[in-house]
């Protein structure tokens, strides 16, 4: 009894979680005359071809380069900076709790402050170049400079205070379960540090960064909230998607849905094989399968 | 084994003087003083906590020396890395990189140096076949057994030719079966390389069986340092007795004194004649007798007779068979587990069973009087 209840309550919890998600991937191959919801006209790729074609006045494949290229930064720097805070936290220092609290912080705040926040960080920025720039004479400044803002500045720091803490809290779970003697077993067989963190650790946590950088390129690539008052001149993929959500009135907006979640599930498989063959390499050349009796 | 490989170097010799360990306030270590011979098998034994394992790792350089001076071979290495000094550790759980294989895992100290992948590969093999691992060369460690993980861990401890192998608890991660032949095999590769071994366990009996010096530690203090037959026929202390085993403590106060033999009044009354070079009279002092040093006798008659030291009157607890010697366990007034380990037909000429009323009596010359205050309770300090 209590069985089927459960059952019942998780495949609630399953329709909730995909049923959305389902419906905008059923309803992207509406037929060519068919509207925004059902029932369905027949299938078609009809939308997605116009899709092809562009939407509208925007060039939506420009945006979803910027946001690819934008995920990609952020994955890396996610990476490079979450290894080394989560090596240096594993050393005891002064302020370690502090300074978690203060970088963990960052998960907690209001997206949409954030955003402001960085709006107006470099709206100030931008004032004191203006100033420096007139009280300089360079024309060039005074005439041609518009806003530091843009995609690789402020979107890309207002992607990293939402991609960073989860970076460094997903290291803090793989250095708690990281056994400290493998080291001290490379020191003992002559590692420096550096050869030690290279030849053991490194290929050790490997495919844990796998996932960190999955987080950073996904949290990324679907940022919205934080995107909006930081973006610059140029928008990303997710708010030209909300863009044309308010001016877009047939189906293509559910086959650029369709595509951009498809986008999101690439990236994550791709990773998922990269793990498993990465391990399937492993041990394929540890097994002695085949090679008679030894 | 091994034709293999060449005599290693010599074992060196190491030597601890005034070396503590403090953590904070607390103290790991306490001024022990220690020399152990190059080339010995050498087994730090104790208690968890006892402070084996900061020793070892004391003398490896994975653990700073808060005071006091460790020599190898003559030379100090107090500030010493790890790799610096003529030792090689293997680990409790082997630290085996998870990612090489085991021939790159043997390899990884000479990679470390900048050897070529031939050159080094090439000692790594020959390594590996010291150990009898040579056909598991290109295997994971996680597709290994407990007891080849071990063999290939010696393997790579051993390739920077150690003149001192330092092994944290080395089989307590390996079947009570494998324990045993790692065992013999761990002693042998000690024979043949000729190398010292210190070896930390928590238990007496791997340590009898393997090692040439046994240094039994508690609480930061070595109790005792000797050879296995030493320790276990004559232990220094009232917590060497108890943690060696097979040995039966009595406490009791001296009444009498004279002949250089003291009579104590024992906890339930009775008397005890041990051979005592100068004790005062109302002392309190303990003795141990070895289990298998002990006779029964049934009527509860006391004897005192010059050669013995006295009766202790109980009830049998308990008889379990175990092949070459049969193990009763008695019940006597104010001692706590009193063992008798009676040799099979010496048993079976007389049996006893559970319920009975015997007298244990034993020589005088198996009393053996133990250092450290004897205070009620299961533990001597």
């Amino acid at each position: 009894m209590s069985f089927y209840l459960l059952a019942g309550v998780f495949a609630l919890f399953v329709l909730f979680l995909y049923g959305p998600m389902g419906t905008i991937i059923v309803l992207s191959f509406q037929g060519s005359q068919g509207g925004l919801t059902f029932p369905m006209d027949g299938v078609s790729t009809f939308w997605f071809s116009k899709l092809m074609e562009g939407v509208g006045v925007v060039d939506i494949w420009a945006a979803f380069r910027r946001s690819i290229r934008l995920g990609l930064i952020v994955m890396l720097l996610t990476v490079v900076f979450s290894v080394a805070a989560g090596l240096a936290f594993r050393k005891r220092f002064l302020g370690a709790g502090t300074l978690f609290y203060v970088v963990v912080a960052s998960l907690i705040v209001p997206s949409i402050v954030v955003s402001l926040g960085i709006g107006l960080e470099f709206r100030l920025i931008d004032d004191q170049v203006r100033a420096v720039g007139g009280s300089l004479g360079v024309t060039s400044i005074v005439e041609d400079y518009t806003t530091s803002m843009g995609l690789f500045t402020s979107a890309l720091g207002a992607h990293l205070t939402w991609t960073l803490p989860f970076g460094l809290l997903i290291m803090f779970a793989v250095f708690n379960r990281f056994d400290k003697s493998y080291e001290e077993a490379a020191r003992d067989l002559g590692a420096s540090d550096w050869q030690s963190f290279r030849h053991v650790v490194l290929p050790i946590i490997a495919p844990s960064l796998i996932g960190v950088a999955l987080f950073g390129f996904t949290l990324s690539y679907d940022e919205l909230a934080r995107s909006s008052q930081a973006a610059g001149d140029l928008n990303t993929l997710p708010l030209e998607l909300q863009g044309l959500t308010t001016t877009v009135t047939t189906p293509e907006i559910y086959a650029l849905g369709t595509v951009t979640t498809g986008v999101s599930f690439t990236v994550i498989l791709l990773a998922l094989g990269l793990v498993l063959w990465l391990r399937r390499r492993r041990e394929r050349h540890g097994t002695d399968a085949g090679q008679g009796m030894v | 084994m091994g034709d293999a490989r060449k005599p290693a170097a010599t074992g060196a010799d190491i030597r601890l003087s005034g070396v503590s360990k403090r953590y904070g306030d607390i103290v790991a270590v306490d001024e022990i003083e220690l020399t152990i011979p190059g080339g010995a098998y050498c087994c730090l034994l104790g208690p968890s906590g006892c402070g084996k394992t900061s020793t070892l790792r004391m003398i490896a350089g994975h653990e700073t020396i808060s005071s006091g001076e460790i020599a190898i071979g003559g030379q100090v290495v107090n500030g010493l890395a790890p790799a610096q000094r003529p030792t090689a550790m293997m680990f409790q759980n082997y630290a085996l990189f998870p990612h090489l294989n085991c021939l790159d895992n043997v390899a990884f100290s000479l990679k470390m140096q900048g050897v070529g992948k031939t050159e080094r590969h090439d000692k790594a093999r020959e390594l590996l076949s010291l150990v009898h691992m040579e056909g598991f060369a290109a295997r994971l460690p996680a597709q290994l057994s407990g007891g080849q993980q071990q063999r290939v861990a010696l393997a790579r401890a051993l390739v920077t030719n150690p003149q001192v192998l330092l092994l944290d608890e080395p089989l307590s991660a390996l079947d009570p079966f494998l324990r045993v032949r790692m065992r013999d095999e761990l002693r042998r590769l000690q024979i043949e390389l000729g190398i010292t071994f210190v070896h930390v366990t928590h238990s007496q009996e791997e340590a009898m069986a393997l090692a040439d010096l046994i240094v039994v530690m508690d609480h930061g203090r070595i109790e005792q340092v000797g050879a296995p037959r030493t320790v276990y026929s004559e232990p220094a202390t009232l917590f060497v007795a108890r943690f060696i085993g097979g040995h039966n403590i009595i406490t009791g106060t001296v009444a009498e004194q004279g002949n250089g033999i003291a009579t104590l009044s024992g906890p339930g009354g009775q008397r005890f004649r041990v051979p005592s070079p100068s004790v005062p009279t109302g002392a309190s002092i303990a003795f141990a007798v070895r289990a298998d040093k002990i006779a029964l006798e049934k009527a509860a008659q006391t004897q005192s007779t010059d050669g013995h030291s006295g009766a202790l009157p109980g009830t049998v607890t308990s008889v379990e068979y175990q092949g070459a010697w049969v193990q009763v366990g008695l019940d006597a007034a104010g001692v706590d587990e009193f063992t008798v380990a009676l040799n099979e037909s010496a048993f079976f000429d007389q049996p006893v069973e559970v319920g009975d009323q015997v007298s244990a009596v034993w020589a005088l010359e198996h009393v053996h009087l133990l250092a450290g205050a004897p205070i009620a309770g299961a533990e001597p300090y």
